[in-house]
């Protein structure tokens, strides 16, 4: 028995096993103990970046999703770009001309603008484009993203054929766009996907998947080589766009990564020279270890409660003031986010430019005075610790979120005896709780802007708006909104904005908590990268020091 | 044989129709469509959408419109990937899955069967001790808990092996995901095998062929591993389960772009289509496996007939 142990079966099946890993699980050309494959050299000079989820569509006028945002400023261009810090620059227009009140752009694009494939970018690429992101038979989330031009929303709504739409082409390289009013922040909308050129050719050619790999023509720094589902999508550089030759890079990898935590251990595994995030949870030890690659930036997004103004007893605005005063953001951002956010005592986050937030009143009031107020206001909305409030708080399953709904919980119970339970519900549940006031209460939201503009941020309390959850309605707010909309003047735009924010806080529809940070980590190589307020990055701006990486 | 083949064979689709009826409906009754997203669509565009993919219409008639495309062979369209049918996407994931959970299952039966048959032979030592207590931990440590601390300690901390993804295609790629998802088979299948490997070794036929003079090596080999190996066999169809199910897990820590990647990312996104896509695929393969089982049975045991 002895000898057959040693000698006789369990060898055969510990050797076939061996052989089995020998050719199936080992890398037999990379061998054990190697570093991850470095891509393939004709991949050139090559960026890996990491993308969260999976882009739903790369169809500039489809795809709602951030995991295709950026991707998608790779591969296209609009009439205007952004620098890496995230101000407005040319893109296709080289120049532009206003007329006198405001409603009439005029564009001039570049004649060196290419695609893909070599064809010019001419002005009837964008009208196609643009038509096609209203015409609701593309089905595109952002049409109405493009409300402030002529006939858009006729258009949005079915009522009028795409070509009514305030986009012209008066030659190939001459392009107008009239507005339906002045639209100070129109430029800013101009570099959003919703806005790019399509190769006319492609979509006549293969319809609604012309913007698969294979199909695709693109005119930005990039073109689509390739889109493994659930893996990757991988670019090449575009040898014809019009400023190729200070393009560094040329290949990028985006990585379809969701959990954070996945993502650092891929970085830290030298998989990835650029993450999109950070796991909250590992923030202290990346902050000791990785200090050099850390990266933190504001973020033009807001992370807030809404109260369902419909639902008794929030329809009182000294409860939801109360309850707004009640908490103390310092702790929630010190102690419970911890990686930086700012404490949120306005709606327009800090990151957007040229404005300046109106605020909490009692922002900097001490912290006594301030309970004082809320317990005073808590009673006179009728409750006591004898009565206190009951209520269900909703936030979408994450650790980020329930943390901060626990704090919240706790700080509303301590400073006046409020009862919250909160409840964690799916995103989707979320998203279908909240169309109806009558079945929520308290629900966590979040909202980024779209572009650089206080609007962004603003315009979806406006009573008409699909964002505005509390039923937020108040007539003063869209007079305010309505009349920054048409007024050229800076001075007094931004005075009617804050006007407009001041009479929303005054409301309190929604209790605003933190604003977000750009956090992610940039391996040392990586050169030229800048955190911008609304996150926008661009390939073609970023270049790596090979020596240091090694390939 | 063939009687019993042509049996089973008619009765999986009586199987197949009561799972897509129950897919289908339960998927609807989660809350929550498709189009729900953080920015609301605009109404008529919602409304556009809901009629483009037949949404609008009652459920029983969207019920039978599926079943009809089914017949074509058409899964239908991703609600998701909009760029993507569901028959694209599940032929892109199914060979990856295959890859992983064939390897899984593979490396799962060998070192299953042998650390189960040492142990077997020799029991209450300390190599037994040692292959039941390692086996012991591999059923207590679930999968989400083992990858990992594979990545971390062979990926980041070493840096021998990727830490997930499927890069180009490398085999080293598939190295730590198979390894996590064969762990508690191979815990499962030791445990099994050294089980009935006793049984078998205190049986008559074996005391005759001990008898009759053959070398230990030939009593094992010819004599006792064909019956000790059934229960293993009867448990091959649950471990097709659990490997499939064990996968749905760690293509998602590991970002393998697989069909369980598909079902989770599905399910969340409601994206109806793909999620029915996969549970149909799963539902014919574990159909399909099940019946090669009960074929292998009678050929391992004599005493089983059809």
């Amino acid at each position: 028995m002895i000898t057959l142990i040693r000698s006789g079966l369990p060898t055969l099946l510990l050797s076939l096993c061996l052989a089995c890993a020998a050719a199936g699980c080992v890398d037999s050309e990379t061998g054990s103990g190697a570093k991850p494959a470095p891509p393939p050299p004709e991949d050139g000079v090559v960026l890996r970046k990491g993308n969260g989820g999976e882009p739903d569509s790369l169809d500039p006028q489809r795809s709602e999703e951030t995991s295709a945002a950026d991707i998608l400023r790779d591969l296209y261009e609009g009439l205007m770009a952004e620098t890496p810090d995230g101000s407005l620059a040319p893109g296709v227009a080289e120049r532009w001309e206003i007329s006198d009140d405001g409603r009439v752009y005029t564009f001039y694009l570049r004649a060196d603008a290419r695609w893909s494939n070599g064809d010019p970018v001419v002005a009837e690429d964008f009208v196609a484009g643009m038509q096609r992101a209203v015409n609701p038979a593309t089905g595109s989330a952002y049409g109405q993203l493009l409300q402030a031009v002529e006939g858009a929303l006729d258009v949005v709504a079915g009522r009028q054929p795409p070509d009514v739409l305030g986009v012209r082409a008066l030659s190939d390289r001459v392009l107008e766009i009239r507005l339906v009013e002045p639209t100070p922040y129109f430029l800013e909308i101009l570099h959003h996907s919703t806005a790019y050129p399509v190769h006319r050719q492609s979509l006549a050619e293969f319809g609604d998947r012309f913007a698969r790999p294979g199909n695709q023509v693109s005119n930005g720094a990039f073109m689509l080589d390739d889109w493994v589902v659930q893996s990757h999508v991988k670019l090449r550089k575009n040898p014809y766009y019009r400023d190729a030759d200070n393009v560094a890079i040329d290949t990028v990898y985006y990585l379809h990564i969701e959990e954070p935590s996945a993502e650092l251990k891929r970085y830290r595994a030298g998989e990835l020279d650029y993450t999109l995030t950070l796991p909250n949870n590992q923030f202290a030890w990346i902050k000791e270890n990785l200090p050099d690659d850390l990266v933190l930036g504001p973020f033009a997004s807001v992370y807030y409660y809404q109260f369902s103004l419909d639902n008794a007893p929030f329809d009182d605005p000294r409860l939801r003031q109360a309850l707004t005063m009640a908490i103390d953001r310092e702790i929630i951002v010190d102690k419970v986010t911890g990686v930086g956010e700012i404490a949120a005592y306005s709606f327009v986050p800090v990151a957007v430019s040229n404005y300046q937030a109106a605020q909490f009143p009692w922002q900097d009031w001490p912290p006594e005075r301030r309970l004082a107020e809320a317990r005073r206001l808590y009673a006179e909305a009728g409750y006591s610790e004898k009565n206190p409030l009951q209520v269900e708080l909703f936030y979408n399953t994450s650790e980020n979120h329930k943390k901060i709904a626990l704090a919240i919980s706790a700080m509303w119970k301590q400073a006046l005896g409020v009862r919250a339970r909160p409840t964690n519900l799916e995103f989707k549940v979320l998203l279908q709780q909240r169309l109806d006031g009558s079945r929520w209460q308290v629900m966590r939201m979040g909202w980024v802007g779209d572009y650089n503009d206080a609007n962004t941020f603003l315009e979806i309390f406006h009573s008409t708006h699909g964002q505005n959850d509390p039923g937020f309605a108040n007539p003063e707010y869209d007079r305010l909104l309505a009349e920054a909309g048409q007024t050229l003047d800076p001075v007094r735009r931004l005075e009617l904005l804050q006007a407009a924010e001041r009479r929303l806080l005054s409301e309190y529809p929604v209790m605003p908590i933190y604003f977000s940070v750009v956090k992610r980590l940039v391996k040392p190589w990586v050169l030229g990268y800048r955190p911008n307020g609304l996150d926008h990055n661009y390939s073609k701006y970023l270049s790596i020091d090979t020596a240091a990486r090694g390939f | 044989m063939l009687k019993f083949a042509l049996k089973r064979f008619l009765g999986a689709w009586p199987t197949l129709l009561i799972m897509i009826a129950i897919a289908f409906f339960m998927i609807r009754v989660a809350p929550g469509g498709p189009f729900d997203s953080e920015r609301k669509l605009p109404p008529e565009i919602e409304a556009r959408m809901l009629q483009a993919y037949h949404l609008d219409e009652p459920l029983y008639q969207q019920f039978g419109r599926y079943l009809a495309g089914l017949l074509k062979g058409d899964f239908g369209p991703s609600f998701q990937y909009k760029e993507y049918s569901v028959s694209e996407l599940v032929m892109a994931g199914f060979p990856v899955s295959l890859r992983l959970g064939g390897l899984a299952m593979l490396l799962a039966l060998v070192v299953g069967v042998s650390a189960g048959t040492i142990a077997a032979l020799r029991q209450n030592t300390r190599t037994d001790y040692a292959v039941m207590a390692v086996s012991m931990t591999g059923i207590s440590i679930p999968n989400f808990v083992m990858a990992p601390l594979l990545i971390l300690f062979f990926a980041v901390f070493l840096g021998w092996l990727p830490a997930g993804g499927l890069g180009d295609g490398s085999a080293a790629n598939l190295v730590l995901p198979v390894i996590s998802l064969a762990l508690p088979q191979i815990a499962y299948i030791s445990r099994l095998t050294r089980g009935s490997m006793i049984e078998v070794l205190h049986s008559n036929f074996i005391r005759t062929a001990r008898a009759k003079g053959l070398p230990e090596r030939l009593v094992i080999l010819r004599h006792a591993i064909k019956p000790a190996l059934l229960p293993v066999v009867s448990y091959l169809g649950p471990a097709t389960a659990a490997i499939i199910t064990g996968s749905v897990v760690i293509e998602q820590i590991f970002g393998v772009p697989g069909l369980g990647r598909f079902f989770v990312q599905g399910a969340l996104n409601r994206d109806y289509t793909l999620v029915l896509g996969v549970v149909i695929f799963y539902g014919v393969l574990i159909i399909v496996f099940n019946f090669f089982v009960d074929m292998i049975y009678a050929l391992l045991d004599p005493r089983v007939k059809y």
